[in-house]
């Protein structure tokens, strides 16, 4: 069963139909990367001191760009009451969720990262600790990302909402991710991490309680 | 279906949405190869009650006790608009562990053996609602919970969904039907929600 769900979500959220459009976020996120250089000059040290945490910020905002196709066309065409009725915890269905958000929205931008970096100079070096950095802080981001778009599911403006919420509560994120290209060590990617998984273990318990509230 | 025969049992219920006590001191039991048809005007909580028979709403007071697994219809399809009809049923049918070709037999019982590859969003109000007939019916499921199964269906399919509830209660299953129109399903309980409520 959460075989043919994870398929369905991934399906959802990466391609095809109304609620597509995977590739908005790659596109934005390459675009502010190819965007930057123009904004602030062609001063390369700048750039590859800057760029690392221009690509957080970009992936931070592109993780928002679905949030609205998350939870809440599911929770209109009663989607999760039918997986609650055959024995589906809501928190399993979140946690679900959460993953087919990070492998539809983290895996494409990782791919993409290198062009970014290309266009914002960053050395090879520099890539490989921004994409550990990235891999270790996404699944944070998919998790906040899920439990935000769970909690303003049917409120008024709610897409608009979430993309508030989410920003603060992604702080600690971009300061460890982006913090570990300036000081180049492995502890800000261990913190990243920390931080990412403290999100995933608690995202799915919020998502599910926010189902359930909204049930009532 | 399960080898013990479904139930389904509410002592006392009571139901409150907001600050509103729709209905109080329900109960009911329906037993295997019955049908109770749920009667009453609009809001007076026949899907609340629906939606706490199924598990989905707490009561405000009172239990349920039931067996055997139940599938739920209501107004929501839980169909993705955007695939076409086929696919969107062989989703459920992965999830329920259900062969393609049942999925078939049973949009054929429902009259949309023809439409399975229209995409649902093509599909009319009726035919959506026979398409979420499809998917509650294909769980094989022994507990059938129907909130107003017969909105939107012109006169030929409601004699198709009263055909398919009589089968399934005759087969060993049990339907509680909540509709504010009339119901001919042969022996079928009736159960005024007006009679309750608060």
């Amino acid at each position: 069963m959460i075989g043919a769900i994870l398929k369905r979500d991934i399906a959802l959220l990466l391609g095809g139909g109304r609620r597509g459009g995977a590739m908005l976020p790659i596109l934005f996120f390459l675009a502010v990367a190819m965007l930057y250089p123009f904004a602030v000059g062609p001063d390369a040290k700048l750039l590859a001191r800057t760029g690392g945490g221009v690509v957080w910020v970009a992936a931070l905002l592109a993780a928002i760009l679905p949030l609205d196709r998350l939870i809440e066309p599911d929770l209109e065409a009663g989607v999760f009451d039918q997986l609650a009725l055959r024995g589906m915890a809501d928190e399993v269905t979140c946690a679900i969720r959460i993953l087919a958000h990070w492998l539809s929205f983290a895996v494409p931008l990782m791919l993409a990262t290198p062009i970014a970096a290309v266009l914002l100079g960053l050395s090879g070096a520099q890539l490989m600790t921004l994409e550990l950095g990235l891999l270790a802080g996404t699944p944070g981001l998919a998790a906040l990302g899920v439990a935000v778009a769970a909690v303003t599911a049917g409120l008024r403006g709610g897409a608009a909402l979430a993309g508030l919420l989410i920003l603060p509560l992604a702080v600690p994120l971009l300061i460890f991710g982006a913090g570990s290209l300036s000081t180049g060590g492995e502890g800000g990617i261990a913190l990243t991490g920390a931080a990412s998984l403290v999100l995933v273990a608690l995202s799915p318990f919020a998502a599910g309680a926010a189902l359930r509230a909204a049930r009532e | 279906m399960n080898a013990s025969p479904p139930f389904l049992r509410a002592e006392n219920l009571a139901c409150r949405r907001g600050d509103r006590l729709l209905f109080a001191r329900l109960s009911l039991s329906v037993d295997a190869g019955e049908a109770l048809h749920l009667s009453g005007a609009n809001g007076i909580g026949k899907s609340s009650l629906i939606r706490i028979l199924a598990g989905l709403l707490r009561p405000f007071e009172g239990s349920v006790h039931k067996a055997g697994a139940m599938a739920l219809l209501d107004e929501r399809p839980a169909l993705d608009t955007h695939l076409p009809l086929g696919r969107a049923l062989a989703f459920w049918g992965r999830v329920d562990g259900i062969a393609p070709a049942r999925l078939d037999e049973v949009a054929q019982s429902v009259g949309l053996g023809d439409l399975l590859d229209v995409p649902v969003r093509f599909l009319s109000t009726g035919q959506r609602k026979r398409a979420a007939l499809a998917r509650a019916i294909a769980q094989d499921a022994p507990v059938w919970l129907l909130d107003e199964p017969l909105n939107g269906l012109d006169t030929a399919s409601v004699a198709t969904v009263e055909a398919l509830v009589a089968d399934h209660c005759a087969g060993g299953g049990l339907c509680l039907l909540a509709s504010h129109q009339p119901v001919a399903v042969p022996n079928l309980a009736r159960l005024e929600l007006s009679d309750f409520a608060a």
